[in-house]
């Protein structure tokens, strides 16, 4: 392969030598923003869920929004770790480890907002001891743990040179485990067979490529960040490579997702729900169309494919565009997903003092977003 | 005259009392039949229900949800974070204009998609067919609720006062109707449907559709009755006359 030589070049996966002064700074802010966190969360545990904005229409609010994002993120920055173990390529390799704990803090962060926002957080053990195998959930708090396991595993192999010829294995192992893990959280949805905006198969591809898009574009910036605290760039060919990588991933997104709606607009019973989300919802529809389709992919695309666009800032800013698309679209699909009725009775207009027939209410939720941004 | 045959009189009342005697327990056995021993399991043979006559259940009467929150210490609801077990849905028909009234609650479906989705198995099913939450297992991560098809779940989102001891509620779980269950094991019918008929309307019917001599088995072989979302196959134990 004539590009891959260009690619393998003698320098450490990132820079070494004492912290720069930003690290101290983000470490402080990371504290403060741990401290409100743990504060919001004392808060709602002492209080109950009453303070969150969720209710009984849109039971999963903004803690879920944050906490699919990392988890599915999670699966995505091992991208770089799976090119480098499975497919064998240098320069990959040498940032595994890298890619591999970059996945471990996306999903413990997201397993932690998860948790804290239960109903009863003490009764994790409960959660750990009693297995439903008909439940997706439970599957998946194997697949959680199974991966923090293997990820931690191949972190180590990727350090220790004793044991070295492990990590391709480890590296297959830990690859084929993030596809099943991601399908699996987008099975969550999925397999809710009642609600309009989830049940479909093409929601675990959705999820899966998703978690390569956003993972990416997560691995870009911490890696961007470390290269210019340490004043030590990204090898441009390698930038470009995930660049490119990235821009095919957002492109295979909004693929799926149009696919998706499509599907949906093509079938009577899901117009209504449709127009929820494409035209009439608010803010869905404008965090749908400006958001995610707008801001989430086509900026994205822009920056990555535009031949004059080449440079580090250019590929940072598309990263965090298609992070801020990520949030658009998690929440037009998590909260939009539940804020629109029901279909209870076909064929009737409902109303009760319950909000049957209503769109349901999700204006008061602000003083959870501490909480959220806080995990 | 003969003398009175005393012996054969004696003998006649024996057999009276004995008969007695055997009978007896038979005739309470009836009284009864639905009531179960502290201990004892409930019944795969029984499988409970409810049919609702939507012409007979009165538009503005909310005589079933004031039972349903007196017997189980639910305040009433008027906020989104309020648990409502039960609620009156009022029904318009989109095509004729024809209006109905009926009230919704947790349908205790045979399929039930709350408890395939549980993880820890706090949602569960009886043998007799009522879906029950286990308030010792569940974590309260809501998944049930995003899986009922019938909104008639509801998180518990504050600390609650007022507790029934027949039905223990707590801050960050989940609930629904429970079918009475503690009356139900009693041999009485749920709060909702003594109510209903207490106003009037005899508009809910309960009792144990596998039990072809019930009045619900009768009415549900005799007329045309409906489950709600019939499309996802979830054979809900609950069913509606007139929709």
């Amino acid at each position: 392969m004539a590009a891959r030589p260009a690619l393998a070049h003698s320098a450490p996966a990132w820079p070494t030598g004492p912290a720069p002064r930003g690290f101290t700074a983000l470490a402080a802010a990371g504290a403060v923003v741990l401290a409100l966190a743990v504060g919001a969360a004392h808060y709602m545990e002492e209080r109950g869920h009453v303070v969150t904005g969720m209710g009984n229409e849109v039971v999963w609010g903004l803690p879920h929004v944050f906490a699919i994002f990392l988890i599915v993120a999670a699966s995505g920055a091992l991208n770089v770790a799976s090119v480098g173990s499975v497919f064998g390529v240098a320069a990959y390799k040498r940032r595994a480890a890298l890619s591999a704990l970059l996945a471990l803090a996306l999903l413990v962060g997201g397993l932690l907002v998860l948790v804290l926002d239960l109903g009863r957080p003490e009764r994790l053990v409960v959660a750990a001891t009693h297995y439903n195998f008909r439940s997706i959930f439970a599957w998946n708090m194997i697949l959680y743990n199974g991966f923090l396991a293997i990820v931690a595993g191949y972190v180590w192999v990727n350090l220790e040179r004793r044991f070295a010829s492990l990590a391709t294995p480890v590296g297959i192992l830990a690859f084929v485990w993030r596809i099943v893990l991601t399908t699996g959280t987008g099975s969550i949805f999925g397999f809710l067979v009642a609600r309009q905006g989830y049940a479909s198969g093409l929601v675990a591809p959705l999820f899966l490529a998703m978690s390569l898009a956003w993972g990416l574009a997560v691995f870009l910036l911490v890696q961007g960040a470390l290269a210019r605290w340490h004043g030590a760039p990204v090898p441009e060919a390698f930038r470009l490579r995930l660049r490119r990588l990235l821009g095919v991933f957002v492109a295979t997104v909004a693929y799926l997702t149009a696919v998706l709606h499509l599907t949906n607009l093509y079938w009577a019973k899901q117009a209504a729900f449709e127009r929820f989300i494409l035209v009439d919802g608010t803010p869905y529809a404008f965090l749908f169309w400006a958001g995610w389709a707008g801001l989430g992919t086509a900026v994205p695309l822009v920056l990555v494919f535009h031949p004059r666009l080449r440079g580090p800032r250019a590929t940072a800013m598309a990263a965090l565009a298609v992070i801020a698309g990520a949030f658009a679209q998690l929440y037009v699909f998590i909260i939009g997903g539940q804020a629109f009725p029901l279909e209870i009775f076909p064929g009737y207009a409902a109303s009760s003092d319950f909000r049957d027939g209503a769109i349901a209410p999700m204006s008061r939720a602000f003083r959870k977003r501490f909480w959220a941004w806080g995990d | 005259m003969n003398p009175i045959d005393t012996s054969r009189r004696a003998f006649l009342g024996r057999t009276a009392a004995f008969a007695g005697v055997a009978l007896a327990p038979g005739v309470l056995l009836y009284e009864f039949a639905a009531a179960r021993e502290a201990g004892q399991e409930a019944s795969a043979a029984v499988r409970w229900g409810m049919l609702v006559d939507t012409t007979r259940c009165a538009s503005g009467c909310t005589a079933c949800v004031d039972a349903c929150n007196a017997e189980h210490g639910v305040p009433k609801a008027s906020r989104p974070t309020d648990a409502q077990w039960i609620r009156k849905v009022e029904l318009k028909d989109l095509r004729t204009g024809a209006v109905r009234s009926a009230p919704v609650m947790c349908q205790h479906c045979a399929e039930p998609p709350c408890v395939d989705v549980c993880p820890t198995g706090a949602s569960f099913k009886r043998a007799d067919g009522i879906v029950l939450v286990d308030r010792h297992t569940c974590i309260g991560c809501r998944y049930c609720m995003m899986a009922c098809p019938y909104k008639a779940r509801s998180f518990v989102h504050e600390p609650t006062t007022g507790q029934k001891t027949d039905t223990p509620r707590g801050k960050g779980c989940v609930e629904s109707c429970n079918l009475c269950a503690h009356r139900v094991d009693r041999g009485e019918k749920p709060a909702c449907v003594d109510a209903c008929s207490a106003a009037g309307h005899r508009a809910i019917v309960f009792g144990d559709l596998n039990d072809p001599s019930s009045e619900i088995a009768l009415r549900v072989r005799s007329v045309a009755t409906s489950q709600l979302r019939a499309d996802l196959r979830t054979d809900n134990g609950v069913r509606y006359q007139g929709l």
